[in-house]
């Protein structure tokens, strides 16, 4: 490590690492050089001028954003100098800047206000004309005031650099300069928002956002997205129970600022109109609406009937419900409806790959880990598309640190723009392309290879093989679909494994046979629509169903129970990579209940509640902890909104391979399973290939 | 052709075939001492031609002024990558027109000065960028590399003695900016003319990110001579730290306006009574635009007994830039004169940074104000003022370059600005409808710009 | 797009211009000879630029829109440009442009409206000694006077229905 740079910043001794830029070195020492354009982690552009300082020896003032710190530097920012400059280049942002501060969205934590409350200018010399150019909408997303923009080119920079997308340009020259969509008038892109959401001022807002509050009315609950299994944390804006934003503009989570369309629009299933809000029992072959203790007493008695009988329960866990429903729902099916057929639908062979690397520490990755890791292999992925956090992580990993990228996938990928080499493969034939550079790795340092359900069962095996005959360290990413997929499987939702992956004595049915088996007798669905689109073998099997929507298997229910979100409740999730984060609930919805109380209220109308355990969430997990060994995380981590990784089970997991039953959706940004088809907002981009 | 007949007052090096039958010819060139000097550097290492370089003072005619050998000898002429000659021929300086002239009557000269570049640094490639609306000059050029070519002066393996490079035009399409070296890579490249932040200079990463020895025309043009007559006898045409000769491009109220070749240290009333005739109809000299618009305009006060040459320039707190040397009688409106340079710094100014930006789109609409008569007694505080809060403080020389005649014009010609207040304006034509129909065509510019829709990968 | 053959050799050859990995130095000189043969920056022929050097369309957009030659709709067939910059301006360049304004009838960026004859008024152009000057396409003309200019003007009219 080289000895860092000693240098003085306003009579004050500071030091900081050779190559630092002086306005982070003023930062660590507590001192404020402003500036719009500068953004950590994207190009430097000095355009702004805010940063402006006087450098002792330099024959003019200098831009803090671009300057190295250099032995000895004096530099000086609070001069009469300095704070005239800041002073005049704020007068010149405000000649043409629209001062429609009161209707303006930004209002209120706009960076050019706060600016200017800080550096003066609030009084302007100029009386010429401003220059007015009609606001446009570039997608339902996405609006673009030119007006208020103050041209500081960040939100081109996140779209060609952070996203890799390179949807925002800019267009004529000098005064008349735009910023420009892609397609002209309007935008092909992620719909990221990241542009709306780096914006320092209002000039570019968003469709769900604009005009519906001011900052300060809403609440701020930071939570976990509930759509893919990156686990980003979303900061929801919350008034009066109803979300009206999603960002992350703390910068706190495994994702920094980054979200996607889902993570930053895609709440607005919450309150779609079709959201089941009261119980529903069949009645005369009808679902009618019910109380909530007629629709559990009901079921309690059925389920009580059924149990007395011996019969043959199926529970199909999901991928949405949190880790302490996921065991509650388990242990349920284990203790008190004696079934080990308890299953959800399967994205990612994690089982395998655990089973594989039993033995090794250090082996799975972190989300952060796709940011420091010096090789990078993508198999049949793409992650642009279907795992953007990741996605974004490695593109800034090879932006800050020229990561080596290698894909190999059967189509295009958006990673092959900065890989080291790709490699395209029929699909099936991954394995093969790993080995067709297997050459190429042996010269790396380190790698992190991240797969999807094309690698599976025996060539998953093959991969790890192949990964541990490299001669350095590999960490594995099982790609999985959502939001606690890896949770369900750490939580036994399978019929051959109880929580902690201890295998199951006399295991169950699988999801797919529980929907072809003819003798099964009741049925109880948790988040899941298993029975979309497929016949079901058992006619007359009892169906309880708890889900947000009447998706198709509540159609076919006997009794069908209004659940909340994720957005409305609390518990954890476990991500991708097997980190543990806590969901905090930001609304609630009239009438629905989270599925841990429905169940737990199942359980005491049984009369099973003590066998059960209260349905507290912070309980609940006490008792995963206890029992499923990697869990074991500090609490603290989890209740200040951290993600806490999962230790690997390091243990032979002795189960039979079912690689057939391994479907990964390949959801895109634009889909979400039925909580997609149920966000107006995803339904309503045009990159959307859904027909309308 | 633009073309005046050789003073006696002249000193004529780099202008020397100018004039001759068919100048443009290889065969002209070729009688006259042409390709002479790259045989010779040929025969010389490097380091010596670049010592050459030191010792004659040359110093950037493009209008830093920086001294040539030293940034000749930045270049990391060993570094592995690819080394690349520029040629800036972007030639936009308002009162600049010497470029034109060097590739229109002397083609091979610029070539040969590039070729010398090429055998210091190691490249095998160079291009001269040339502004967009000096199209007939890419054709001379162009024809002149044909010629070249042909006659074993480009290609591979010159005449066998190893030594290969490459000159390809490169039209530029109207961009003031571009004449800034780092945003003429940038243009190069095919981007928009924005400067780079600097460091790294062009001179380590340039072209390309790879080391780029970027001169100007007359720098480039000069060079052959230099070795040819000797880097001291070259410095000693001029005065000391100034050596040389210099293209003057005289304009403006004389009566014989014209390109002359002087030695540096030529005083500049020598220039306009001798060169360029003396003041048109008998008027009396009111200023002096010595080397371009960018440069703090002088008196007529200050311009007596002052040198044109670097230093002397200097003194005065203004530049001899390009050579553009432009003089303004007794008659002329200097409040005109600050909103036209004005109106062409916000024309130029290419976006990027806020001081500049808007500074040059307020003083503009300010000046416009004023000469329309609707000026005040505090606008001509704030113009001085708006001017100096642009000077420094930009992300490139242009903000300057705005900044430093309308302050030069403002104090000193202050007089004038109250007059206006006084007297009131003639307008000679309505500023305000031009500055609608500039703006309305830049609108529609913009929305034209749209792209048809079409599938994305 | 369907380019003639000769912007197609044209095309050629200034993407030869530039090292193999280079090809978007080529962009700003096909741009304006590609201008120079349809008349505009036709939105087919940012596509095609684009194309040809390796960029999406909306960089070509970027890059066109910056420069102030390149210009998205047709001007006239005969596009007069009267400097007015300082020396220009010193010796008579903006009476020019007033002449020229009053005999055409239109204004800055403007087209007459059989689509001959088109104004601008431009910045230097690098003719200061020679002043006033104008540009005719890529015509110099140098010390114009007010009989000069309106002999040239009255000479388009003239070539165009010569032809």
């Amino acid at each position: 490590m080289p000895d860092p740079v000693k240098l003085t910043v306003d009579g004050q001794q500071i030091t900081a690492e050779p190559g630092t830029l002086l306005i982070n070195a003023a930062k660590q020492a507590g001192i404020e050089i402003p500036a719009f354009c500068y953004y950590e982690g994207y190009s430097l552009q000095a355009a702004c001028r805010m940063c402006l300082v006087e450098v002792e020896k330099a024959p003019k003032m200098m831009a803090a954003c671009t300057l190295p710190v250099a032995e000895g530097m004096i530099v000086r920012t609070q001069t009469a100098q300095v704070a005239a400059a800041r002073k005049s280049t704020l007068e010149f942002l405000l000649t043409n800047h629209p001062l429609d501060c009161p209707v303006c969205d930004k209002g209120g934590e706009c960076e050019l206000q706060d600016m200017v409350f800080r550096y003066g200018a609030g009084e302007s010399r100029y009386t010429e004309t401003k220059l007015h150019v009609d606001e446009k909408q570039w997608s339902p997303v996405v609006f673009f005031d030119a007006p208020r923009c103050i041209l500081c080119f960040r939100c081109v920079r996140v779209c060609n650099e952070g996203m890799g997308v390179g949807a925002l340009g800019v267009i004529n020259r000098g005064a008349f300069s735009e910023i420009a969509p892609n397609m002209g008038d309007h935008l092909n892109c992620d719909e990221c928002g990241m542009c709306v959401d780096i914006c320092p001022v209002g000039a570019l807002t968003s469709g769900i956002y604009r005009y519906k509050t001011r900052p300060w009315e809403m609440e701020h609950v930071s939570t976990i997205c509930t759509h893919c299994s990156n686990g980003c944390k979303t900061t929801l804006g919350v008034r009066n129970d109803h979300i009206i934003r999603g960002n992350n503009r703390d910068r706190s989570g495994i994702n920094g600022e980054f979200l996607c369309i889902k993570g930053r629009y895609g709440f607005d299933f919450t309150d779609h109109p079709e959201r089941l809000q009261a119980p529903l029992i069949r009645r005369n072959g009808k679902l009618e609406p019910a109380s909530w203790s007629e629709a559990l007493a009901f079921t309690a008695k059925r389920f009580s009937e059924l149990k007395a009988n011996n019969a043959l329960f199926g529970i199909v866990g999901s991928a949405h419900l949190t880790n302490e429903e996921n065991f509650y729902l388990q242990k349920f099916g284990r203790q008190v409806l004696n079934t080990n057929s308890i299953d959800h639908q399967r994205s990612g062979d994690v089982v395998t790959l655990l089973d594989a690397l039993s033995g090794t520490t250090g082996t799975l990755a972190k989300v952060e880990d796709f940011y420091n890791s010096k090789a990078i292999l993508v198999i049949g992925a793409d992650l642009a598309l279907e795992q953007p956090l990741l996605s974004f992580q490695i593109r800034a990993n090879f932006r800050h640190r020229n990561a080596h990228v290698f894909t190999v996938t059967a189509k295009e990928v958006r990673e092959d723009k900065i890989s080291f080499r790709s490699v395209r493969v029929q699909h099936g034939e991954e394995l093969a392309g790993v080995e067709e550079i297997h050459a190429q790795l042996l010269t790396e340092q380190e790698l992190l290879i991240v797969f999807d359900d094309s690698v599976k069962g025996a060539s998953l095996r093959r991969l790890v093989e192949i990964g541990s005959s490299l001669p350095y360290a590999v960490k594995y990413c099982c790609l999985v679909d959502y939001s606690n997929s890896r949770g369900a499987v750490d939580m036994g939702v399978l019929p051959d494994l109880l929580p902690g992956h201890k295998p199951s004595e006399t295991p169950g049915l699988t999801v797919e046979a529980m929907v072809t088996s003819a003798s099964l007798d009741a049925l109880w669905i948790v988040g899941a629509d298993p029975l979309a689109g497929a016949p079901f073998a058992a006619e007359k099997a009892f169906i309880v169903v708890q889900d947000l929507f009447l998706t198709e298997s509540a159609k076919r229910a006997d009794v069908v129970f209004p659940s909340a979100s994720a957005y409305e409740k609390s518990g954890t999730v476990t991500n991708v990579c097997g980190e543990i984060q806590q969901l905090k609930p930001a609304i609630r919805t009239m009438g629905t209940k989270p599925d841990l109380e429905i169940m737990g209220l199942l359980a005491r109308e049984m009369g099973v509640a003590a066998t059960m355990g209260q349905w507290v969430s912070s309980k609940v997990f006490a008792e995963i902890q206890s029992q499923v060994a990697g869990y074991a995380v500090p609490l603290p981590i989890l209740s200040t909104g951290g993600a806490a990784q999962s230790m690997p089970v390091n243990g032979r997991i002795p189960v039979a391979e079912h690689p057939e039953l391994i479907r990964s959706a390949h959801d895109n940004l634009f889909t979400s399973g039925t909580l997609g088809r149920y966000s107006r907002i995803l339904n309503s981009v045009l990159e959307n290939p859904r027909p309308q | 052709m633009p073309y005046n007949e050789p003073h006696p007052a002249e000193t004529r090096i780099i202008s020397k075939r100018f004039g001759l039958p068919n100048s443009a010819s290889l065969e002209t060139f070729m009688a006259n001492e042409g390709y002479a000097a790259i045989k010779k550097a040929l025969g010389m290492t490097p380091d010596a031609i670049i010592d050459e370089l030191k010792a004659s003072n040359l110093r950037g005619r493009g209008g830093a002024g920086f001294p040539t050998g030293l940034k000749w000898s930045f270049v990391p002429r060993t570094s592995p990558k690819a080394k690349y000659i520029m040629v800036n021929a972007d030639e936009s300086e308002p009162g600049t027109c010497k470029d034109r002239l060097l590739m229109e009557f002397d083609p091979h000269q610029l070539l040969e000065g590039m070729m010398i570049g090429g055998y210091v640094m190691g490249a095998k490639y160079g291009w001269i960028y040339i502004r967009g609306e000096y199209r007939y000059l890419i054709d001379i050029m162009d024809r002149a590399i044909a010629e070249a070519y042909s006659a074993d002066y480009l290609g591979d393996n010159l005449h066998g003695t190893g030594f290969s490079f490459h000159i390809r035009t490169h039209s530029g399409a109207g961009a003031y900016e571009c004449g800034e070296e780092s945003a003429l890579l940038e243009s190069f490249e095919g981007k928009r003319g924005i400067p780079r932040i600097r460091p790294p200079f062009p001179a380590v990463s340039g072209a390309y990110q790879s080391p780029t020895l970027l001169n100007n025309v007359e720098t480039f043009a000069t060079v052959p001579a230099i070795l040819l007559m000797g880097g001291a006898e070259y410095a000693a045409l001029g005065i000391p730290k100034s050596g040389g000769t210099k293209l003057l491009c005289i304009s403006g109220h004389v009566n014989k306006p014209g390109v002359y070749e002087v030695p540096l240290g030529f005083p500049m009333m020598r220039a306009i009574e001798e060169l360029g005739g003396g003041m048109r109809n008998g008027k009396k000299l009111k200023a002096v635009v010595p080397g371009g618009s960018s440069c703090p305009m002088l008196t007529a006060a200050e311009c007596d007994g002052l040198t044109l040459d670097y230093d002397a320039l200097a003194k005065v707190k203004s530049m001899l830039g390009s050579g553009g040397m432009i003089v303004l009688d007794e008659d002329t409106d200097m409040v005109r004169v600050a909103l036209r340079i004005m109106r062409f710094y916000q024309h130029e100014s290419c976006g990027w940074c806020i001081p500049c930006r808007e500074g040059t789109t307020w003083l503009k609409k300010l000046l416009t104000r004023f000469v329309e008569g609707a000026g005040t007694q505090s606008d001509i505080v704030m113009i001085g003022d708006l001017a100096k809060n642009m000077l420094g403080r930009t992300f490139c020389p242009l903000g300057d370059a705005a900044a430093m005649p309308t302050i030069s014009i403002i104090e000193k010609f202050r007089g004038e600005f109250e007059d206006y207040l006084a007297h009131g304006p003639k307008p000679r034509r309505s500023y305000v409808r031009e500055e609608t129909l500039r703006e309305e065509a830049l609108a529609w510019h913009g929305q034209a710009a749209a792209i048809p829709a079409q599938p994305t990968v | 797009m369907q380019l003639s053959p000769q912007l197609e050799s044209k095309f050629e050859s200034l993407l030869s211009n530039y090292p193999e990995d280079k090809k978007r130095s080529a962009m700003i000189p096909m741009l304006i000879y590609g201008q120079d043969e349809l008349g505009s920056v036709t939105p087919e022929l940012i596509v095609e630029v684009a194309a040809r050097v390796g960029v999406q369309p909306l960089q070509v957009s970027e890059v066109m829109s910056y420069y102030s030659m390149l210009h998205p709709k047709p001007l006239g067939k005969f596009h007069v440009q009267i400097c007015t910059n300082v020396s220009c301006l010193l010796t008579g360049g903006e009476d020019l442009w007033d002449q020229a304004c009053h005999k055409l009838g239109i204004g800055h960026k403007q087209a007459t409206a059989d689509g001959l004859i088109s104004l601008e008024e431009v910045e230097c152009i690098g003719a200061c000694s020679w002043a006033p000057a104008i540009q005719i396409n890529y015509d110099f003309h140098h010390e114009v006077t007010p009989a000069r200019l309106e002999e040239l003007i009255n000479g388009l009219t003239e070539k165009a229905h010569a032809v």
